[in-house]
């Protein structure tokens, strides 16, 4: 059946239905306005059922059990690996390792490449907006390896500073590793420049997907990634369930990262053989329900079209500027709405970022205060703390309405 | 909402009485929240007595957090450090005159930690000193 809706417009009232939270009352007549997705997203009811399900009927441990149960299990776990790599265009599922988070993931390939790959005094590129997740896995290595890090600086518009990469590309770096988008700023880094750049001094690239991921096409081959990190959570998935990506050839000749059942072919009294990707790095019995809810979330977003949902943001986000930007004493940060995703992060003038967010929770707004996990980005630009407000596919101009109409009751409050 | 921000703790966020660093000191402690990055530090003047005689904070940090330090440190004036070590997480809210939820109770404790670490003469403020 033919839409009558243009291809590139969502339904989001369609959309809100699917997420029982959203009619969550947070206190007596206040509906909940869910302004929070950057830090984790809300969950479909085709996501939680598929769990459910799961559990009702088809629950076993995967991968030796003979038993239908667990050939179903197995076969459901696999599937929604399936389902993953197509959505991010891999060339086999097998390059798609389940891990627990985004977190995880830069953890897998700092332990296991970075310490096979690299020595001491060798260059690692990272950024100054990234997320702690993609800082300190690289400050543990290299207090373990002596490794040199240099930072692409973020100009005042919230851009990284691309001519300044191009300079540090001349230390011949071994790695760059970068987020695809802030999660503080909102900006989407010029993935594919950032990555062809590398490659020309033959580094090796790792890109925090958490915000990308969720929100627009990532076609690993386009880019031409060597390892891409996401979490489940953060695109109507469960939490508990992340995902590495890499180039097989990178990880085929990786060492091993957590030993243990699964991930091995054969052990002996005093050795073992690795299994084969993925399993070398799937050690212990997996995350195996929230696994087969992350697919359940492919599949969701994959239905409504990831270009849709970042028309539908990008539409969500430039009102929401246009309307803080209006608010006397509100500043907002990171770049112009065509340069960013549906994040909004700002201040406002006489009222600490937690004041905030305390009172717009009275109006049932649910945003996030503090340094969202990138503390050397706020000191860059010389925060202690911002408010921020996210927005995702089921969210509404109705709703940035009330997020406004809640910071002037801040205001009266502060008397500012 | 309203009785969160009562009058008095926007009042004490906005005009502090106790703001400043004293130095010298005899004593001085500083700490974060490393929840949302607030900071703060405070400077005490004993006596020959052994009670406090002038008390300063500094740093930022929420209107809750602020507000705490300001009446807190108002509150220990003129007492002996035995008094300022027996001050608990139930004394601060009563200050406040708030019910606090657990994320906030953090923000509004911050300023006891903080003291406390410092009149115990602690190399680090621990949470087990306002429980």
């Amino acid at each position: 059946m033919k839409s009558l809706v243009p291809a590139n417009v969502l339904n989001v009232a369609h959309i809100r239905a699917d997420f029982p939270i959203l009619e969550r009352e947070v206190r007596p007549g206040v509906q909940v306005v869910y302004l929070d997705s950057t830090a984790t997203s809300q969950k479909p009811w085709q996501v939680i059922e598929a769990m459910d399900r799961f559990y009702r009927e088809s629950n076993a441990n995967i991968h030796r059990g003979i038993h239908l149960l667990a050939e179903e299990s197995t076969a459901m776990y696999e599937a929604a690996r399936v389902k993953i790599a197509q959505l991010i265009n891999a060339p086999s599922a097998r390059q798609v390792i389940f891990t627990r988070n985004t977190t995880e993931a830069i953890n897998l390939v700092a332990y296991s490449w970075g310490r096979a790959n690299l020595h001491a005094g060798d260059v690692v590129i990272l950024t100054e907006m990234e997320h702690h997740s993609n800082l300190v896995p690289w400050y543990m290595l290299a207090a373990e390896l002596e490794l040199r890090l240099e930072f692409i600086p973020v100009t005042p518009q919230g851009m990284l500073d691309l001519e300044k990469y191009r300079q540090l590309l001349k230390l011949s770096p071994r790695l760059v590793a970068f987020t695809h988008m802030s999660n503080v700023l909102g900006t989407v880094n010029p993935a594919a420049e950032i990555i062809h750049l590398a490659h020309l001094t033959e580094a090796i690239v790792v890109v925090d997907g958490a915000q990308s991921v969720p929100h627009f096409p990532v076609d690993v081959q386009a880019l031409d990634l060597d390892f891409l990190a996401f979490s489940g959570h953060k695109m109507c998935g469960p939490t508990g369930i992340g995902v590495l990506y890499g180039r097989k050839s990178l990880l085929d000749a990786m060492p091993p990262f957590l030993g243990g059942g699964d991930m091995i072919k054969k052990v002996s009294l005093r050795s073992f053989t690795p299994n084969e990707l993925p399993h070398k790095f799937e050690a212990g019995t997996p995350a195996i329900a929230e696994a087969i809810g992350f697919g359940a979330a492919v599949d969701y977003l994959q239905g409504i079209g990831l270009e849709s949902i970042a028309a539908h943001e990008q539409e969500i986000i430039s009102y929401a500027l246009e309307r803080l930007e209006e608010i006397p004493g509100v500043m907002v940060y990171g770049p112009t709405a065509e340069y960013k995703g549906g994040v909004a992060s700002f201040t406002l003038a006489g009222v600490h970022a937690h004041d905030v967010a305390q009172i717009l929770d009275a109006d049932g707004v649910a945003v996030r205060a503090g340094h969202h996990c990138a503390m050397p980005l706020h000191e860059k630009f010389q925060l202690n703390a911002t408010t921020r407000a996210s927005f995702y596919l089921y969210n509404t101009v109705e709703e940035v309405d009330k997020l406004v109409h809640a910071i002037y009751r801040v205001k009266k409050i502060f008397r500012t | 909402m309203d009785d969160l921000y009562r009058e008095l703790i926007i009042d004490r966020y906005q005009n502090p009485l106790y703001r400043g660093m004293l130095e010298p000191n005899d004593i001085t402690f500083e700490d974060a929240n490393p929840l949302c990055g607030d900071e703060l530090r405070i400077d005490l003047r004993v006596d020959v007595n052994g009670l406090v005689r002038e008390a300063a904070f500094s740093g930022h940090g929420c209107a809750i957090s602020q507000a705490s330090a300001d009446l807190l440190l108002e509150s220990i004036l003129g007492k002996s450090l035995d008094e300022v070590r027996n001050i608990t997480k139930e004394d601060i809210l009563e200050m406040l005159g708030i019910e606090l939820g657990p994320v906030r109770l953090k923000c509004a404790l911050l300023s006891l930690k903080v003291l406390k670490a410092g009149v115990y003469g602690l190399g680090e403020a621990d949470d087990n000193l306002v429980e």
